[in-house]
């Protein structure tokens, strides 16, 4: 009994095991990432593909939002742009509270001990 | 130009107080052509994920600023079953069992538009279920981190202070996420089984229940890329 009516998101079954499938892969190679000690810009990019992607199949699919109209869309994914705005400032802002840190404190006199042997 | 006039026009014709109050509000104007519910949902999520995302960014912005190196997450994180300790293993079964969860939910909105009550309501139990573990695994991962490593909100041994108020503020709030979805979904899907929506024969809540399950695994593959990869 299909209730296609109006704002209901009726699928065929094979695209959902699609994504669930491409979303495992994804998981699986950002814990690779990880696993396999790649470091700097290497790790940083793959970490942040991996993560839109996933992120991407999620909301697209899962949630519908690619069968959605354009007013929905625009209204649910057009606010968190902004975001990146406080994510800039903020970045600006540690950049600078930590130069202060270490113009006055100088740097940090630190040990720090291996995970496991504290008590 | 003649919209204007017509709305101003329109306007003096408009009841005042109160029942103006009321028409305004109820007046026959649409924006989203999608059920309410689901309107609202997505709006609550948005809400969401601007609280979520502050409390990455902050977490960013005191990793940024601190002078003492932050503790390794691959090294906390890792676990070992009698042999070399493995890098982020827990965190890694607890993002497959989060996406496994996330399939079924998938599964159970797509039968319930069947009208099929019997398998969106036992896929509905098998996703709370999913989230029940990963909630347990949270739960054991702050003790081994409470317990064994000694990390406190307001310092730890490994490392910068601000890794352990990051870590409980922002892991906290995304379990309390996945807890109270959990008794969301057993509530819908015990609905669903019942035969509470038989009668419109309108399984859109479990889409909507779905929206918010879906949201919880979106936070969880920010968190893992930001916090524990990073």
């Amino acid at each position: 009994m299909a209730t296609a009516t109006e704002g209901h998101q009726q699928h065929p079954l094979a695209i959902y095991l699609w994504v669930w499938v491409l979303l495992f892969v994804l998981s699986a190679f950002s814990y690779m990432v990880d696993y396999m000690g790649l470091q700097g810009y290497l790790r940083w990019s793959l970490i942040l593909v991996f993560m839109l992607a996933k992120a991407g199949f999620i909301v697209a699919v899962f949630m519908h939002m690619a069968w959605e109209r354009i007013a929905l869309i625009y209204a649910i994914l057009g606010p968190p742009i902004l975001l990146l705005f406080a994510i800039g400032f903020f970045a600006l802002e540690g950049d600078y509270t930590l130069l202060t840190r270490l113009d006055f404190f100088g740097e940090t006199n630190f040990v720090p001990s291996h995970p496991g042997e504290a008590h | 130009m003649s919209s204007e006039l017509t709305d101003s026009a329109g306007a003096a014709a408009l009841p005042q107080g109160f029942r103006g109050f009321a028409r305004d509000w109820t007046a026959d104007k649409q924006t989203f052509h999608v059920p309410w519910g689901k309107a609202m949902m997505w709006i609550f999520l948005l809400s969401d994920t601007f609280i979520f995302s502050l409390f990455l960014t902050s977490y960013m912005n005191v990793r940024m600023s601190t002078r003492v190196p932050w503790p390794n997450p691959s090294e906390v994180f890792a676990l070992s079953f009698g042999g070399d300790p493995i890098p982020l293993i827990l965190i890694a079964i607890m993002t497959f069992i989060l996406i496994t969860s996330s399939g079924t939910m998938a599964l159970a909105v797509n039968y319930g538009y069947r009208g099929d009550r019997a398998k969106t309501a036992a896929l509905m139990f098998v996703t709370a279920a999913f989230g029940a573990t990963f909630v347990g695994m949270q739960a054991f991962e702050w003790m081994k981190l409470i317990v064994d490593e000694g990390v406190r909100p307001w310092g730890n041994p490994m490392g910068a202070a601000q890794f352990g108020s990051t870590f409980f503020m922002i892991t906290g709030f995304h379990g309390f996420h996945v807890s109270c979805g959990v008794i969301y979904l057993a509530v819908i899907a015990l609905k669903v089984l019942r035969g509470d929506y038989e009668a419109s024969g309108n399984y859109e809540v479990v889409e909507i229940a779905g929206l918010y399950w879906h949201f919880v695994d979106l936070v969880w593959v920010f968190i893992f890329a930001f916090f524990y990869l990073w």
